[in-house]
């Protein structure tokens, strides 16, 4: 996370504490020996910020201070920012609590859990058509940076591997890989970190503000190590073309006799895609891909904390790669950047795989994509907003055929485009053009006012004057807080209209103050860290995801 | 097979769950079942299953917390659907991780100037990530410096002693650079600090110090480390620094021994790590990565993130995360203060002398000692943990030991120590929190019960146990089928059979 540096911002508190000694005056009680959370001792002294406190308190005070503490965050139901899952049924949350103490990697005394992550691993494989899901071989990780990068490292290691075999230099030129430069910040990670030349394939509105194959193609050489495939970009949710990509790197192997892998980054998609449009092409049918990744705490519906990553069979994982360990009568193996790690999450992942079904992921998926379509098709009737997601568009060529004709079923999700459930909109060009004065932003931070937290943000480079809102329709986003975001949206967007309304002078005044109050906490500004990677070197911007 | 094929009654909803089709029927396991199932059934499915794992509370062989208070769990339960990296959302954890990051950095003597510390941390899932991203930005530091000599950078290595946890080979692999090891002798476990600094040379980014090595848990001399090597810097106008792997005694050595000098005190500690699921107390899932300052840092690894607007920099491995363990390291550390930290740990100290004590001194029916403590933790010089081995010749092996012990519940592991001392077989217990005085007299009287119960089994019983173990051995690498033909010669595991205790 967040690099931390110390801070001083507490000086003017300090300097305003009443000057005592520690007993109180009248009573002459120590209020160290107070039991009554907000009577102790922290209800007035400054709670220890950078110092461990000499001494502790009690259990109860210490758990109402911080409880109380993090009420300042936002309600995560309302963070429509984030694609990572909020709502587990409360049985899951009972079975988390009580596997809290596990931890993953002690298979040897877990070995029931060990087990479940193995079952875990054989049903995606499954899920995603692996050839074999006796072959496939994978794991739980973290989240889908970490599988990510394990998915890297493979592609990396198998191309060294074949240069060396082929008496090729390793370092001369470099590893390069391939992605749309709408990729998340993990991908990006993954190239710099270890050591690979990351090629990013610009984006435009044509390419649908994602990876545009045929430009790919233009960045593909005999050190290509793989390509990147999102599957569902976290700017606008549209799928990337895995089955096209695929063909072309097939053509590129015909004639050149190079094969470039792919691996489908899935963080969203992969749990989304078999259920909502189970006939798309992205998985392990195409044979080109050699390892999938996914979020489980994204539309797997498990709290943040686990992802997941397969490759298609043990050929496409170097052995060399993985540790074996050796414990007390077992022998493990090991491919993963973490180690010790809570067994919670990959508990709470099968016990949806098992409470909801393929039945249960299809019904959450389809009601995903029906509120989905619901908001975006009110947001461009109201004449204020552009939808950029392509969700709610019926598939081309559709609209002439003869089940228009015969008045087509608007609920049947195969004759929209697919996508993921995310809905990224922006001001309208009629709107722009009758009130060039309103920022767009300004509807993030007076949305925020009411509790919805929306991000206003600029696209990928090459697009980066575009800037959108974006809404992701979790499992959670029911109709009724559809109904009551479009209706917030309207009133805000409204009073921002009428330039003798409050909300306008209003708001210029809370955006001042939320980006004042964003640097407290941070690594201080300019202190040569953003400006050398953030704004040069990297061309891709993180989104919450 | 879906468990819906062998349906033999229509459900009413209203059964017990022993009486419904999903406990009559076998449910699929490596495919999904097409309908749902009521969450009281699967939550009751998944309860059941989990009985076969193991009990937290009696598995020596794991550092990893297994204890915390119940306001902290509850804290932690209601914080569970919190993503950390997600700022904008919740910007409070964000602060609670910048208070733990300074509260350690103190801890560790991180250097003030102008009143203001210069230390640089980051919260990790655990030590591995920790020991990754230190590895990581130690070579592109070495990396840079190098280029800017004019030299080349092509051969980094790493110098460390060869007990280090795995994920130092897994850093060294990964990020392809290449492994100098000080091996273990059979009397001596923790680096010697003179061997050790002799592998340094112009191309190494960094030596390891252990903080508590996993197999004896003895600490490493990082004083003496740290002199030499600063002796050797000068000589040979080198610039290597020292990372301390502190996963087990970075949260011990403060408050059990806080006059031992390891951490920023010296001046060529650049780096530390420490996990907070060890004897930071916390649940498993949060370590800690500090820097003794910004230019240990190279920029060229650092992420601006631009969350809404307001860039924030980054550096890990992981992204989304869960945020309540930072919760609960911060509980801890509010909870508890330097007094309770030191009360437990001196506890643990005590237990731990006075079980190594118990167990040095338990004889067999002819009077002689049966066993030898290794490594040197009493008075927390060391890890709170016994590491021993049988002192003679016996029918039986440490693994029999282990064996029978857990047939009582126990579970001690028994491993072959590190790298060239590898036909040295101990038994280990790690006293954490939870282990009370109490529970050490039962433990060791179940240790004096198994000594009887094998001193007097017949041979047979002996040739049963060398059986099972080999059994066990090749049943488990078989049941990981998936991998059976790994080829692991690139490892220490792979090259010397290292085994690595479980941490």
């Amino acid at each position: 996370m967040a690099l931390s540096r110390h801070i001083k911002p507490e000086h003017l508190l300090q300097e305003s504490q009443d000057k005592k000694s520690h007993l109180h005056a009248l009573t002459k009680t120590d209020s160290n020996k107070i039991v009554h959370s907000y009577a102790s001792r922290y209800g007035t002294a400054p709670i220890p910020k950078y110092h461990i406190p000499s001494k502790g308190t009690s259990a109860d005070s210490a758990y109402q201070i911080i409880h109380d503490e993090l009420s300042l965050d936002g309600t995560p139901l309302l963070n429509l920012a984030s694609f990572v899952h909020t709502y587990m049924n409360p049985a899951c949350d009972k079975l988390m609590h009580e596997n809290m103490s596990k931890n993953l990697i002690d298979q040897d005394e877990y070995p029931m859990t060990q087990i479940i992550h193995e079952r875990c691993i054989s049903i995606l494989a499954d899920l995603w058509h692996a050839p074999s899901t006796h072959q496939a071989i994978g794991t739980a990780t973290t989240g889908s940076s970490e599988a990510i990068q394990l998915g890297g490292l493979a592609m990396k290691r198998i191309w060294q591997e074949k240069r060396k075999a082929a008496g090729k230099s390793i370092h001369e030129p470099g590893p390069n890989i391939v992605m749309g430069a709408n990729a998340q910040v993990a991908l990006e990670k993954f190239a710099r970190y270890f050591e690979v030349e990351c090629r990013l394939v610009p984006i435009s509105v044509e390419s649908k503000y994602r990876l545009d194959p045929k430009k790919a193609m233009e960045y593909v050489d005999e050190n290509t190590i793989g390509v990147y495939v999102i599957l569902g970009s976290t700017y606008t949710g549209h799928y990337e073309p895995v089955k096209e990509m695929s063909d072309l790197l097939d053509e590129y192997e015909k004639k050149t006799g190079i094969f470039v892998p792919i691996h489908v980054d899935g963080a969203s998609g992969a749990f989304v895609a078999p259920f909502a449009t189970p006939k798309l092409e992205w998985d392990f049918k195409l044979p080109r891909v050699v390892s999938i990744n996914t979020s489980g705490h994204k539309f797997g519906l498990v709290y943040v904390g686990v992802g997941w990553i397969i490759w298609r069979d043990k050929a496409h994982l170097p052995k060399d790669l993985i540790f074996e360990l050796h414990y007390l009568g077992s022998v493990e193996y090991s491919f993963s950047l973490n180690f010790s790690r809570p067994a919670a999450p990959i508990i709470a992942q099968y016990f949806n795989l098992l409470h909801l079904g393929f039945e249960g992921y299809r019904a959450i998926a389809l009601d995903d994509f029906k509120n989905a379509r619901l908001l975006s098709r009110a947001l461009e009737k109201s004449g204020y907003f552009y939808v950029l997601s392509d969700i709610h568009r019926s598939l081309e060529g559709l609209v002439n055929t003869a089940k228009v004709a015969s008045g087509y079923d608007q609920e049947d999700i195969e004759s929209y485009q697919p996508g993921l459930p995310v809905v990224a909109f922006r001001f309208s060009d009629d709107f722009q053009a009758e009130y060039p004065d309103i920022q767009q932003k300004w509807i993030q931070t007076l949305l925020r006012a009411k509790g919805w937290i929306v991000p206003n943000y600029e696209l990928a480079p090459d697009l980066e004057k575009v800037e959108i809102l974006r809404v992701v329709v979790r499992e959670n986003m029911a109709e009724a807080l559809i109904d009551k975001l479009i209706c917030d949206l309207m009133e805000i967007t409204e009073d921002l209209c009428k330039k003798d309304s409050p909300t306008h002078s209003l708001d210029i005044l809370g955006h001042h103050l939320t980006s004042h109050r964003k640097h407290q906490g941070k690594m201080e500004k300019g202190s040569g860290t953003g400006n050398t990677c953030g704004d040069k070197n990297s061309g891709t911007y993180a989104k919450a995801c | 097979m879906s468990f819906l094929s062998k349906t033999a009654k229509p459900e009413t909803g209203f059964e017990s769950f022993y009486g419904t089709n999903i406990a009559g029927s076998q449910v699929a396991t490596s495919e999904m079942n097409e309908e749902e199932m009521p969450a009281s059934n699967a939550y009751r499915y998944i309860k059941d299953e989990l009985l076969m794992d193991g009990t937290p509370a009696l598995n020596l062989a794991s550092f990893v917390t297994t204890y915390m208070e119940e306001e902290a769990e509850k804290l932690m339960m209601e914080n569970l659907s919190k993503n950390f990296i997600d700022v904008e959302g919740e910007s409070a954890c964000g602060e609670i991780e910048t208070r733990c990051v300074n509260i350690i950095a103190r801890l560790f003597h991180a250097p003030e100037e102008n009143g203001k510390c210069q230390a640089l941390g980051v919260s990790t899932i655990g030590s591995s990530e920790a020991i990754i991203l230190s590895v990581l930005a130690a070579k592109r530091r070495w990396q840079h410096m190098r280029k800017a000599a004019g030299k080349p950078y092509d051969k980094p290595n790493l110098v460390m002693n060869s007990a280090v946890q795995v994920c130092w080979e897994k850093a060294a692999r990964y990020l392809e650079v290449e492994e100098k090891y000080w091996y273990c002798k059979d009397n001596e476990f923790a680096a010697n600090p003179q061997e050790l600094i002799d592998l340094v040379d112009e191309n190494t980014i960094l030596v390891c110090a252990i903080l508590g090595t996993t197999y004896t848990g003895q600490y490493e001399d990082v004083k003496e480390i740290d002199r030499l090597l600063g002796e050797k810097n000068k000589a040979e106008g080198l610039s290597v620094y020292i990372h301390v792997d502190g996963a087990s005694g970075g949260f011990v050595a403060p408050f059990a021994n806080p006059d031992l000098e390891w951490d920023f005190r010296l001046p060529h500690v650049c780096s530390i790590n420490a996990s907070g699921h060890k004897y930071g107390l916390t649940y498993a899932g949060v370590g800690w990565a500090i820097w003794r300052n910004k230019s240990f840092l190279p920029d060229d690894i650092l992420f601006t993130v631009n969350y809404l607007g307001s860039p924030q920099v980054s550096f890990t491995l992981n992204f989304s995360k869960s945020g309540v363990h930072v919760i609960g390291q911060y509980y801890q550390f509010l909870r508890l203060g330097k007094a309770g930290y030191r009360n437990i740990m001196t506890n643990l100290t005590n237990t731990s002398d006075w079980l190594a004590e118990k167990i040095a001194s338990i004889e067999g029916s002819n009077g002689v000692t049966k066993f030898e403590i290794l490594g040197d933790n009493l008075g927390g010089s060391g890890l709170p943990l016994v590491a021993w081995k049988l002192k003679n010749k016996e029918d039986y092996d440490e693994y029999a030991v282990a064996r029978t012990l857990r047939s009582r519940g126990w579970i001690v592991p028994a491993y072959t120590m590190a790298p060239h001392a590898e036909t040295l077989k101990l038994l280990r217990v790690v006293v954490r929190e939870d282990f009370s005085l109490q529970r050490a007299t039962t433990f060791l009287r179940d240790l004096l019960d198994t000594i009887q119960i094998l001193d007097k089994a017949p041979a047979s019983v002996h040739e049963y146990q060398k059986l099972v173990h080999k059994e066990a051995t090749q049943a488990k690498a078989e049941a990981s089928s998936k991998h059976t033909d790994v080829d692991d010669s690139h490892s220490l595991q792979g090259k010397h059979g290292k085994t690595h205790g479980i941490c």
